[in-house]
C-alpha cells in the first residue's frame, strides 16, 4: 500500500499565472492606444438632443463647434446661448477666424471635404445655431452633421 | 571573495502594476462614437434672385413657434404625427397618370390637392427664433425618417435591398459586394425620393 501512497495524486496543480502580465499589458496597450484625453473642457452645457436617423462622423475631417449655456463656473459668460470653439469662446464674429484656422490644421487632402460637426445642447434656442450656419455658408463650409446622442426624438 | 550572484527582481508585482495602469485608463476612457443628422448647408447665393417657381400644392410647410409647437399645413401638429404626414405627402402623387409628371412608383391617396410627384415635393421648415434645438432636431429627424421609410419601401421593392443599412455600410467600408454598383443604386433611389428639405430664415423672437 505505501508503495501507491507515495505517488503524488489527488491534488490539482497551481494554475500557471506567468503569462498574466503579458495579457494584462496587451490589454493595457489597447487601452492607452484608444484613449483619447479630452484637449478642450467644455465651457458650455452640453446635452445633446436624441436622435436615431443618423450616419456616422468621419472623424479625420471634422471641426468641432460647441454651443449652449455656459456651464458652471463660467457665470461670467452670462446666461445666454454661447458658441465654443477649441478651447476657447468665441463670439459669433470671430467664428470665421477660429473655424479658418482648424481647417488649416486638417489634412491638405481633407480640406476640402470637411465635416462641421455641431454639438448643440438642447436648451439653446435655434437662432444661435441659425447665426453659425448663416457664417459657415459665407466660409462654404456647407457640409455639416447635427450631433445627437441616440434615442428616438420623442423623448426628447 | 567571490562576488555573489546579483539576486533576480521579484517581478511577482508586475502584474499588480499592469493591472492598475489597466484600470485607469479603462476608466478614462470614453471611445466617442459621435453620430448625428448630416445635412448639407445650400451654398451662398446672391441677394436678388428670384426663388424658383413652385406650385404651392408641392410645398409642405412645416411651422414651428417659440413654444415648441407644430403647425402643418395650417393644422396643429404633434410630433408623432409628423413623420406620416410628411409621407403621405411625399408618397402622393397627384398628378394624373399620362402627364410627364406622373409618378409610377408612388403609392399615396392620389390626392389632386396634394404634391405632384415625389422629385418636386418641397418640405419647407420655418422657425422661430426661441424655438429650442431639441425641438429643430426632433423636426429635421421625423423628416429625414420620413424619407428614409420611402428609400427603403423603393430599395426593397426594386433590389431588395434596405436603403439605410447599405448606405451605412458602405460609410463605414464594411459593405461585402459591388460597392460602385451599390453606390450607383443607392444613387438611383436618391433620385426617385430627393431630400429637398428647404429652411426659411428664421423668423424674430416671437413673431
Amino acid at each position: 500500500m505505501s508503495k501507491f501512497k507515495k505517488k503524488k495524486g489527488g491534488e490539482i496543480p497551481a494554475v500557471n499565472t506567468a503569462s498574466l502580465p503579458d495579457i494584462v499589458f496587451m490589454l493595457l496597450f489597447f487601452f492607452m492606444v484608444v484613449t483619447v484625453l479630452r484637449d478642450s473642457s467644455l465651457m458650455v452645457k452640453n446635452t445633446l438632443p436624441k436622435g436615431d436617423q443618423v450616419e456616422k462622423l468621419k472623424k479625420d475631417r471634422s471641426i468641432f463647434i460647441y454651443a449652449g449655456k455656459p456651464g458652471p463656473g463660467y457665470d461670467k459668460y452670462g446666461t445666454e446661448g454661447i458658441i465654443q470653439i477649441g478651447d476657447k469662446i468665441t463670439n459669433i464674429g470671430n467664428i470665421k477666424f477660429a473655424l479658418e484656422g482648424l481647417r488649416q490644421k486638417l489634412l491638405p487632402s481633407l480640406k476640402d471635404k470637411v465635416v462641421v460637426a455641431l454639438k448643440v445642447d438642447g436648451e439653446t434656442n435655434t437662432g444661435l445655431v441659425s447665426d453659425i450656419k448663416e457664417e459657415l455658408r459665407e466660409l462654404n463650409m456647407v457640409k455639416i452633421i447635427y450631433i445627437t446622442t441616440p434615442g428616438t426624438e420623442l423623448q426628447n | 571573495m567571490a562576488r555573489r550572484a546579483t539576486p533576480e527582481v521579484n517581478a511577482g508585482s508586475m502584474a499588480d502594476i499592469a493591472f492598475l495602469l489597466l484600470i485607469f485608463f479603462l476608466v478614462t476612457t470614453t471611445i466617442e462614437k459621435d453620430k448625428g443628422i448630416a445635412r448639407q448647408l445650400p451654398p451662398k447665393q446672391e441677394e436678388d434672385v428670384p426663388p424658383p417657381p413652385l406650385k404651392e400644392k408641392n410645398i409642405f410647410i412645416v411651422n414651428v413657434n417659440k413654444d415648441n409647437q407644430l403647425l402643418v399645413e395650417e393644422q396643429l401638429m404633434d410630433l408623432e404625427d409628423l413623420r406620416q404626414a410628411a409621407i403621405d405627402f411625399l408618397d402622393n402623387g397627384g398628378a394624373p397618370s399620362g402627364s410627364p409628371e406622373h409618378c409610377n412608383y408612388c403609392q399615396g391617396p392620389r390626392d389632386t390637392r396634394s404634391s405632384d410627384n415625389p422629385k418636386k415635393a418641397v418640405i419647407s421648415v420655418q422657425n422661430d427664433r426661441l424655438t429650442s434645438y431639441k425641438t429643430y432636431i426632433s423636426v429635421q429627424n421625423e423628416l429625414v425618417a420620413a424619407y428614409n421609410f420611402l428609400r427603403n419601401r423603393e430599395s426593397t421593392r426594386l433590389f431588395g435591398w434596405n436603403f439605410t443599412e447599405v448606405k451605412n455600410a458602405i460609410n463605414e467600408g464594411n459593405y461585402n459586394g459591388n460597392e460602385d454598383a451599390a453606390w450607383e443604386q443607392l444613387k438611383q433611389i436618391q433620385e426617385l425620393f430627393p431630400l429637398n428639405l428647404s429652411e426659411a430664415e428664421p423668423k424674430k423672437r416671437g413673431e
